[in-house]
Protein backbone atom coordinates (compact mmCIF):
# COMPACT_ATOMS: atom_id res chain seq x y z
CA UNK A 1 0.00 0.00 0.00
CA UNK A 2 1.97 3.15 -1.07
CA UNK A 3 2.19 6.77 0.41
CA UNK A 4 -0.92 8.62 -1.34
CA UNK A 5 -3.32 5.45 -0.43
CA UNK A 6 -2.78 5.17 3.15
CA UNK A 7 -3.30 9.31 3.75
CA UNK A 8 -6.60 8.83 2.00
CA UNK A 9 -7.25 6.29 4.22
CA UNK A 10 -6.48 7.87 7.12
CA UNK A 11 -7.86 11.35 6.28
CA UNK A 12 -11.66 9.77 5.29
CA UNK A 13 -11.99 8.02 7.98
CA UNK A 14 -10.85 10.43 10.71
CA UNK A 15 -13.37 12.77 8.92
CA UNK A 16 -15.79 10.51 9.45
CA UNK A 17 -15.08 9.98 13.15
CA UNK A 18 -14.43 13.02 13.87
CA UNK A 19 -17.71 14.67 12.92
CA UNK A 20 -20.02 12.02 14.18
CA UNK A 21 -17.60 11.78 17.88
CA UNK A 22 -17.56 15.32 18.33
CA UNK A 23 -21.51 16.21 17.18
CA UNK A 24 -22.74 13.65 20.22
CA UNK A 25 -21.35 16.17 23.25
CA UNK A 26 -23.15 19.57 21.70
CA UNK A 27 -26.07 17.83 21.31
CA UNK A 28 -26.46 16.76 24.46
CA UNK A 29 -25.67 19.47 26.26
CA UNK A 30 -27.49 22.18 23.93
CA UNK A 31 -30.61 19.41 25.43
CA UNK A 32 -29.94 20.20 28.49
CA UNK A 33 -29.78 23.77 28.37
CA UNK A 34 -32.79 23.96 26.15
CA UNK A 35 -34.71 22.20 28.90
CA UNK A 36 -33.67 24.15 31.23
CA UNK A 37 -34.47 27.38 29.96
CA UNK A 38 -38.15 26.40 28.71
CA UNK A 39 -38.92 25.12 32.28
CA UNK A 40 -37.38 28.88 33.35
CA UNK A 41 -39.88 30.24 30.65
CA UNK A 42 -43.06 28.04 32.49
CA UNK A 43 -42.02 29.42 35.82
CA UNK A 44 -41.31 32.94 34.80
CA UNK A 45 -43.24 33.86 31.99
CA UNK A 46 -42.24 37.62 31.79
CA UNK A 47 -38.93 36.98 31.86
CA UNK A 48 -38.86 35.00 28.52
CA UNK A 49 -36.87 37.96 26.87
CA UNK A 50 -33.61 37.74 29.08
CA UNK A 51 -34.19 33.94 29.28
CA UNK A 52 -34.21 33.15 25.07
CA UNK A 53 -31.48 35.76 24.90
CA UNK A 54 -29.29 34.11 27.24
CA UNK A 55 -30.07 30.90 26.15
CA UNK A 56 -29.42 31.74 22.74
CA UNK A 57 -25.66 33.03 23.73
CA UNK A 58 -25.61 29.80 25.53
CA UNK A 59 -26.64 27.75 22.77
CA UNK A 60 -23.43 29.35 20.58
CA UNK A 61 -21.11 28.76 23.07
CA UNK A 62 -22.01 25.44 23.14
CA UNK A 63 -22.49 24.45 19.40
CA UNK A 64 -18.87 26.12 18.62
CA UNK A 65 -17.07 22.49 19.70
CA UNK A 66 -19.14 20.78 16.84
CA UNK A 67 -18.10 23.73 14.56
CA UNK A 68 -14.63 23.31 15.35
CA UNK A 69 -15.10 19.58 14.69
CA UNK A 70 -16.94 19.79 11.47
CA UNK A 71 -14.29 22.47 10.45
CA UNK A 72 -11.31 19.76 11.09
CA UNK A 73 -13.41 16.96 8.72
CA UNK A 74 -13.83 19.64 5.82
CA UNK A 75 -10.13 20.25 6.00
CA UNK A 76 -9.22 16.70 6.26
CA UNK A 77 -11.24 16.00 2.87
CA UNK A 78 -11.78 19.11 1.12
CA UNK A 79 -8.70 20.85 1.78
CA UNK A 80 -5.63 18.17 3.08
CA UNK A 81 -2.31 19.45 3.00
CA UNK A 82 -1.00 15.99 3.45
CA UNK A 83 -3.01 14.78 0.08
CA UNK A 84 -2.05 18.35 -1.66
CA UNK A 85 1.77 16.92 -1.19
CA UNK A 86 1.06 13.22 -1.79
CA UNK A 87 -0.62 14.36 -5.52
CA UNK A 88 2.09 16.78 -6.04
CA UNK A 89 4.33 14.11 -6.26
CA UNK A 90 6.10 14.20 -2.95
CA UNK A 91 7.09 10.62 -1.66
CA UNK B 1 -14.32 21.84 -4.60
CA UNK B 2 -13.03 25.22 -2.52
CA UNK B 3 -14.21 25.89 0.86
CA UNK B 4 -13.13 29.15 1.01
CA UNK B 5 -14.03 32.32 -1.63
CA UNK B 6 -10.61 33.04 -1.02
CA UNK B 7 -9.15 30.84 -3.69
CA UNK B 8 -11.88 32.23 -6.34
CA UNK B 9 -9.44 34.96 -8.14
CA UNK B 10 -10.61 37.59 -10.21
CA UNK B 11 -7.13 39.70 -11.28
CA UNK B 12 -3.99 38.79 -10.15
CA UNK B 13 -0.52 40.99 -10.08
CA UNK B 14 2.44 39.66 -8.73
CA UNK B 15 1.83 38.67 -4.84
CA UNK B 16 -1.78 41.43 -5.04
CA UNK B 17 -4.63 39.68 -6.10
CA UNK B 18 -8.55 40.08 -5.98
CA UNK B 19 -10.05 37.32 -5.07
CA UNK B 20 -14.02 36.41 -4.48
CA UNK B 21 -13.52 37.79 -0.32
CA UNK B 22 -12.68 41.14 -1.38
CA UNK B 23 -15.24 41.74 -4.07
CA UNK B 24 -18.24 40.40 -2.00
CA UNK B 25 -17.14 42.13 1.23
CA UNK B 26 -17.00 45.34 -1.00
CA UNK B 27 -19.90 44.73 -3.10
CA UNK B 28 -22.21 44.64 0.87
CA UNK B 29 -20.40 47.70 2.01
CA UNK B 30 -21.15 49.82 -1.29
CA UNK B 31 -25.08 48.41 -0.58
CA UNK B 32 -25.15 49.00 3.30
CA UNK B 33 -23.30 52.72 2.73
CA UNK B 34 -25.74 53.46 -0.20
CA UNK B 35 -28.80 52.51 1.02
CA UNK B 36 -28.29 53.95 4.21
CA UNK B 37 -27.82 57.25 2.55
CA UNK B 38 -30.74 57.27 0.52
CA UNK B 39 -32.74 56.63 3.25
CA UNK B 40 -31.31 58.68 5.71
CA UNK B 41 -31.34 62.00 3.01
CA UNK B 42 -34.54 62.97 4.31
CA UNK B 43 -35.31 62.43 8.05
CA UNK B 44 -38.88 63.34 9.17
CA UNK B 45 -39.87 63.53 12.71
CA UNK B 46 -43.57 63.60 12.00
CA UNK B 47 -45.92 60.39 12.10
CA UNK B 48 -45.75 60.00 8.28
CA UNK B 49 -42.11 58.84 7.81
CA UNK B 50 -41.42 56.81 4.81
CA UNK B 51 -41.65 52.68 5.14
CA UNK B 52 -37.66 52.64 5.00
CA UNK B 53 -37.03 54.83 7.58
CA UNK B 54 -39.34 52.93 9.37
CA UNK B 55 -37.12 49.64 9.14
CA UNK B 56 -33.97 52.11 10.12
CA UNK B 57 -35.87 52.81 13.05
CA UNK B 58 -36.73 49.84 14.07
CA UNK B 59 -33.62 48.17 13.63
CA UNK B 60 -31.87 50.89 15.75
CA UNK B 61 -34.26 50.54 18.83
CA UNK B 62 -33.79 46.89 18.55
CA UNK B 63 -30.08 47.49 18.86
CA UNK B 64 -30.23 50.05 21.63
CA UNK B 65 -32.97 48.13 23.48
CA UNK B 66 -29.77 44.39 23.26
CA UNK B 67 -27.42 46.63 24.49
CA UNK B 68 -29.13 48.34 27.12
CA UNK B 69 -30.26 45.22 28.30
CA UNK B 70 -27.00 43.77 28.38
CA UNK B 71 -24.75 46.35 29.63
CA UNK B 72 -27.43 48.54 31.75
CA UNK B 73 -26.72 51.79 29.57
CA UNK B 74 -27.48 53.00 25.97
CA UNK B 75 -24.05 54.16 24.77
CA UNK B 76 -23.56 55.76 21.39
CA UNK B 77 -20.37 54.05 20.33
CA UNK B 78 -21.30 50.79 21.63
CA UNK B 79 -24.11 50.87 19.17
CA UNK B 80 -22.02 52.00 16.33
CA UNK B 81 -19.10 49.53 16.28
CA UNK B 82 -21.59 46.75 17.86
CA UNK B 83 -24.42 47.74 15.40
CA UNK B 84 -22.45 47.40 12.44
CA UNK B 85 -20.64 44.43 13.17
CA UNK B 86 -24.14 42.96 13.38
CA UNK B 87 -25.49 44.52 9.82
CA UNK B 88 -22.85 43.57 8.24
CA UNK B 89 -22.91 40.09 9.04
CA UNK B 90 -26.57 39.86 8.94
CA UNK B 91 -26.27 41.61 5.11
CA UNK B 92 -23.54 39.21 4.36
CA UNK B 93 -25.40 36.41 5.18
CA UNK B 94 -29.03 36.70 3.70
CA UNK B 95 -27.43 37.90 0.31
CA UNK B 96 -26.08 34.15 -0.01
CA UNK B 97 -30.03 33.57 -1.36
CA UNK B 98 -28.34 35.51 -4.49
CA UNK B 99 -27.24 33.29 -7.32
CA UNK B 100 -23.38 33.24 -7.50
CA UNK B 101 -22.77 35.18 -4.24
CA UNK B 102 -20.48 33.52 -1.89
CA UNK B 103 -20.92 35.22 1.66
CA UNK B 104 -17.50 36.79 2.48
CA UNK B 105 -18.10 35.41 5.96
CA UNK B 106 -17.54 32.48 4.65
CA UNK B 107 -13.55 33.04 4.59
CA UNK B 108 -11.76 32.82 7.27
CA UNK B 109 -9.63 36.00 6.32
CA UNK B 110 -13.42 38.14 7.12
CA UNK B 111 -14.38 36.30 10.71
CA UNK B 112 -10.83 36.63 11.76
CA UNK B 113 -11.00 40.51 10.32
CA UNK B 114 -14.16 40.90 12.41
CA UNK B 115 -12.78 39.00 15.46
CA UNK B 116 -9.45 41.17 15.46
CA UNK B 117 -12.00 44.16 15.56
CA UNK B 118 -13.49 42.83 19.03
CA UNK B 119 -10.40 41.93 20.46
CA UNK B 120 -8.82 45.74 20.11
CA UNK B 121 -12.67 47.18 20.68
CA UNK B 122 -13.10 45.98 24.12
CA UNK B 123 -9.44 47.47 25.83
CA UNK B 124 -10.27 50.63 23.79
CA UNK B 125 -13.55 50.84 25.01
CA UNK B 126 -12.73 49.85 28.58
CA UNK B 127 -9.95 52.52 28.98
CA UNK B 128 -11.81 55.03 27.42
CA UNK B 129 -14.32 53.99 30.31
CA UNK B 130 -12.14 53.20 32.99
CA UNK B 131 -8.71 54.15 32.47
CA UNK B 132 -5.53 52.31 32.02
CA UNK B 133 -5.25 51.13 35.67
CA UNK B 134 -8.86 50.48 35.98
CA UNK B 135 -8.45 47.74 32.65
CA UNK B 136 -5.66 45.97 33.95
CA UNK B 137 -7.04 45.92 37.15
CA UNK B 138 -10.07 43.26 35.78
CA UNK B 139 -7.23 40.60 34.63
CA UNK B 140 -6.40 39.94 38.13
CA UNK B 141 -9.90 39.75 38.98
CA UNK B 142 -10.88 37.73 41.36
CA UNK B 143 -7.36 36.63 42.19
CA UNK B 144 -4.01 37.52 41.05
CA UNK B 145 -3.53 33.96 40.03
CA UNK B 146 -6.53 34.17 37.48
CA UNK B 147 -4.01 36.34 35.11
CA UNK B 148 -2.55 33.81 32.92
CA UNK B 149 -6.17 32.43 32.73
CA UNK B 150 -7.97 35.70 31.77
CA UNK B 151 -5.11 36.42 28.71
CA UNK B 152 -5.56 32.86 27.83
CA UNK B 153 -8.68 33.52 27.70
CA UNK B 154 -9.24 36.06 25.80
CA UNK B 155 -7.17 34.90 22.78
CA UNK B 156 -9.41 32.11 22.59
CA UNK B 157 -12.76 34.25 22.88
CA UNK B 158 -11.48 35.56 19.91
CA UNK B 159 -10.34 32.96 18.11
CA UNK B 160 -13.90 31.10 18.82
CA UNK B 161 -15.36 34.23 17.42
CA UNK B 162 -13.75 33.85 13.91
CA UNK B 163 -14.10 30.42 13.89
CA UNK B 164 -17.60 29.95 15.25
CA UNK B 165 -18.93 32.20 12.64
CA UNK B 166 -16.38 30.92 9.73
CA UNK B 167 -17.96 27.42 10.94
CA UNK B 168 -21.30 27.91 10.43
CA UNK B 169 -21.82 30.00 7.21
CA UNK B 170 -18.86 28.28 5.35
CA UNK B 171 -20.93 24.80 6.13
CA UNK B 172 -23.87 26.43 4.78
CA UNK B 173 -21.99 26.76 1.30
CA UNK B 174 -20.71 23.84 1.13
CA UNK B 175 -23.30 21.66 1.95
CA UNK B 176 -25.45 22.57 -0.82
CA UNK B 177 -22.58 22.64 -3.03
CA UNK B 178 -22.16 18.86 -1.96
CA UNK B 179 -26.43 17.92 -2.11
CA UNK B 180 -26.78 19.50 -5.36
CA UNK B 181 -24.56 16.67 -6.70
CA UNK B 182 -26.46 14.15 -4.77
CA UNK B 183 -29.53 14.67 -3.97
CA UNK B 184 -31.12 17.76 -6.74
CA UNK B 185 -34.24 19.97 -6.73
CA UNK B 186 -35.58 19.94 -3.43
CA UNK B 187 -33.59 18.97 -0.36
CA UNK B 188 -30.93 22.05 -1.47
CA UNK B 189 -33.66 24.18 -1.15
CA UNK B 190 -34.47 23.34 2.76
CA UNK B 191 -30.50 23.46 3.30
CA UNK B 192 -30.62 26.76 2.17
CA UNK B 193 -32.84 27.91 3.91
CA UNK B 194 -31.53 26.51 7.69
CA UNK B 195 -28.23 28.44 6.14
CA UNK B 196 -30.28 31.60 5.84
CA UNK B 197 -31.57 30.96 9.28
CA UNK B 198 -28.17 30.22 10.72
CA UNK B 199 -26.31 33.20 9.19
CA UNK B 200 -28.90 35.23 11.07
CA UNK B 201 -28.51 33.44 14.15
CA UNK B 202 -25.03 33.97 13.96
CA UNK B 203 -25.29 38.09 12.80
CA UNK B 204 -27.11 38.46 16.50
CA UNK B 205 -24.83 35.93 18.50
CA UNK B 206 -21.33 37.42 17.09
CA UNK B 207 -22.52 40.99 18.36
CA UNK B 208 -24.31 39.86 21.05
CA UNK B 209 -20.81 38.14 22.11
CA UNK B 210 -18.89 41.46 21.08
CA UNK B 211 -20.88 43.59 23.51
CA UNK B 212 -20.89 40.95 27.07
CA UNK B 213 -17.28 41.23 26.39
CA UNK B 214 -17.30 44.74 26.06
CA UNK B 215 -19.68 45.16 28.90
CA UNK B 216 -17.91 42.33 31.19
CA UNK B 217 -14.34 44.34 30.58
CA UNK B 218 -15.64 47.59 31.64
CA UNK B 219 -17.52 47.43 34.92
CA UNK B 220 -20.00 49.89 35.34
CA UNK B 221 -20.63 52.12 38.14
CA UNK B 222 -24.41 52.26 37.70
CA UNK B 223 -26.53 49.46 38.59
CA UNK B 224 -26.05 47.14 35.83
CA UNK B 225 -30.65 46.13 35.30
CA UNK B 226 -32.74 48.98 36.37
CA UNK B 227 -34.70 46.18 38.33
CA UNK B 228 -31.85 45.57 40.69
CA UNK B 229 -32.07 49.10 42.54
CA UNK B 230 -34.30 48.88 45.75
CA UNK B 231 -37.98 50.57 45.46
CA UNK B 232 -37.94 54.43 47.05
Amino acid sequence: MDYSSMIAIASVITAGLTISIGSIGPALGEGRAIAQALQSIAQQPDEAGTITRTLFVGLAMIESTAIYCFVISMILLFANPFWIHATAGGG
Amino acid sequence: MSISPDSIIFWQLGPLSINATLIYTWLVMLLLIVSAWLITRRLQVTTAISPWQNLLEILVCAITDQIQALSGRASDQHLAFVGTLFIFIITSNLLAIVPGYVPPTASLSTTTALALCVLIAVPLFSITENGLRGYLRHYVQPSVWMLPFNMIGELSRTIALAVRLYGNVMSGTVIIGILISLMPFFFPVVIQLLGLITGVIQAYIFSVLAMVYIASASHSKQPVDKRDTPPT
